[in-house]
């Protein structure tokens, strides 16, 4: 992306380009210093954010995380978040490619029309779907359980992930299955061994992006899941604000606690996010 | 695709039936229930009486949902002004220059993956009265300390980490957009001598008019899903006055235990959801400009 693209005209230092970087990195350092200030006060005690929240911990005071993971189970959390996000990831992607594979490539009848309901359904809120979908779920004694959270949060992700992976697959060139139907391989295999790893980027950018949902979701959690020990890691940290509240020592501990994972994937995978979700939201 | 027409079929339904039974169950039905429960007056359970437009007169007439509703406005206008606007200066300086494109890009994008929750907790911590960011910073430059979150300033605050999430995404819809230009425009625009500032107004807007025209409908569209910001700094208080459609909806079903309520609450986030975006298609949408 940051190639050379000086187009015939020549690229001085001016003052001008100067007053651009600063203006960037200043706004930069508003995206990164709340940041900061979070993790610097995770190892203070509640008294000492009061005296100076701005002031870098003289010692790492670990105990806020230790209180966290003890006392709060985070790592409860995290197991449990991982269930259910594992679970979204796994079931919108898979299901979410069979179908993209047959909108990309299958003429049929009713086909625009499907897809015409798939993108429509982008347009759903979360509110206009969760009433009576926790009505559903009582009636089939799925209230808390993660079950009750992985099967409404699967069916909110295929939307995007079908646009995004039938526009991917039908770029595919046909020849390639073409190829392989001749050589007799069935649908099913020319999906799992041709489709699939062709379209590996594709699949891994609707994976992170269901996993981000999933993984930061609080609405659906929130309505579904009543016991503790169920609590995926946002529904805990939204407990944990308004019981101690005043703890700001452990509330950013558990902040951060909250965002290293994410902040890993993102880290691993950012240029797939980045791309992936201009390439969505472009052709969306 | 060769094979018989029926085995053609069998695999169709096969491979489309998972993801659409999740779409219908989950979705369609829902969505289609969800509008026939707000003619009902419902606790939630088996209890429900057809009451035919009485909570939609309700509707009307509850104070709280025209905060509600204004607050919605409001917090649109700001995404509009703010994160768009942000983001088209921010993608445009960021292609002017050569160097760390790649820096910025990361660093702006960063706080959209983190979640609301999360953000929404960092901000009330910034705005808090004993320790926060603001009072400290107020502090340091000896003024007095302050509350922050106001009935007068309820909305505006909780809008400002709304903006400031999603200010990243525009930036790099925008700035791909930019980059799609083809660059012998530029050229020979740089040879009639327009440069800087009047290129950036004369030349990369229009071209990517229909880029910014999506940001607005994808930012307007965001605001009617806002709910955990909400939730984690005020709760949507003080007095209601940082109340929005979702999080009163979920008051409304989950506390108070009237679901066909809001159910009326739920169609009403829709119907602005679909007139908004028609009105924003309707202004805009005029003549698209190719190259």
């Amino acid at each position: 992306m940051s190639k050379n693209k000086s187009v015939g005209m020549k690229k001085k230092f001016t003052i001008w380009t100067l007053l651009i970087y600063i203006f960037l990195i200043l706004f930069a350092i508003t995206t990164i210093y709340p940041m900061l200030w979070v993790v610097q006060n995770s190892f203070k005690t509640s008294n000492d954010i009061m005296s100076n929240s701005f002031a870098l911990p003289t010692t790492l005071l670990w105990d806020n995380f230790k209180t966290a993971i003890v006392k709060m189970n985070i790592f409860k959390g995290y197991a449990n978040s991982l269930i259910i996000s594992g679970s979204v990831v796994l079931f919108a992607v898979f299901f979410g490619s069979l179908a993209s594979y047959i909108l990309a490539r299958f003429h049929f009848r009713g086909q625009k029309f499907i897809k015409t309901l798939v993108i429509g359904s982008l347009l759903i809120p979360i509110f206009a779907t969760i009433l009576p979908v926790f009505r559903m779920l009582l009636s089939w004694k799925m209230i808390d359980t993660h079950r009750g959270v992985i099967l409404p949060q699967i069916a909110n992700n295929l939307p995007f992930t079908i646009m995004l992976l039938t526009s991917f697959m039908e770029t595919i060139p046909l020849e390639l299955e073409e190829a392989a139907i001749v050589e007799g391989g069935n649908t099913w295999q020319v999906f799992s061994r041709i489709i699939m790893p062709i379209s590996k980027p594709a699949v891994a950018t609707t994976a992170t992006f269901a996993f981000l949902w999933s993984y930061n979701d609080l609405f659906t959690s929130l309505i579904i899941i009543r016991s503790k020990g169920k609590f995926p890691i946002n529904r805990l940290l939204n407990e944990i604000s308004s019981q101690y509240g005043t703890d700001y020592g452990l509330l950013c501990a558990v902040i951060v606690l909250i965002i290293i994972p994410v902040l890993t994937v993102y880290m691993l995978a950012q240029n797939q996010i980045v791309e992936g979700m201009t390439a969505g939201a472009i052709k969306g | 695709m060769r094979g018989s027409k029926r085995s053609k079929l069998l695999i169709i339904i096969l491979f489309l039936s998972p993801a659409l039974i999740f779409l219908v169950v989950f979705m369609f039905y829902p969505f289609i229930m969800n509008f026939i429960n707000s003619f009902y007056k419902s606790d939630g359970f088996i209890e429900s009486t057809f009451i035919g437009l009485d909570n939609y007169r309700r509707l009307i007439n509850d104070d709280t949902i025209k905060i509600a509703v204004k607050n919605t406005y409001e917090i649109m206008l700001y995404v509009c002004l703010f994160e768009v606007g942000i983001a088209i200066i921010l993608a445009t300086m960021v292609d002017s220059i050569t160097k760390g494109q790649k820096f910025f890009r990361t660093v702006y994008f960063f706080p959209i993956v983190i979640s609301a929750t999360a953000i929404g907790m960092m901000f009330k911590l910034v705005y808090s009265y004993d320790v926060g960011l603001l009072n400290t910073l107020m502090e340091s430059l000896g003024q007095e300390r302050r509350n922050w979150i106001t009935v007068k300033s309820a909305v505006k605050m909780v809008s400002i980490p709304i903006v400031w999430q999603y200010i990243g995404f525009y930036f790099i819809i925008i700035l791909t957009a930019i980059k799609q230009i083809p660059k012998d425009l530029y050229e020979s625009a740089y040879l009639d001598g327009i440069n800087g500032f009047t290129k950036t107004i004369y030349i990369t807007l229009p071209l990517i008019r229909n880029v910014i025209i999506t940001c607005l409908i994808l930012a307007i569209n965001g605001v009617l899903k806002v709910f955990d910001m909400v939730l984690v700094i005020t709760e949507g208080g003080p007095l209601n006055q940082s109340q929005i459609l979702g999080l009163y909806m979920y008051k409304k079903a989950f506390a108070d235990n009237a679901f066909g309520y809001a159910a009326s609450i739920s169609v009403l986030i829709v119907v602005l959801g679909l007139l908004t975006i028609f009105i924003v298609n309707k202004i805009f949408k005029k003549e698209t400009i190719t190259y």
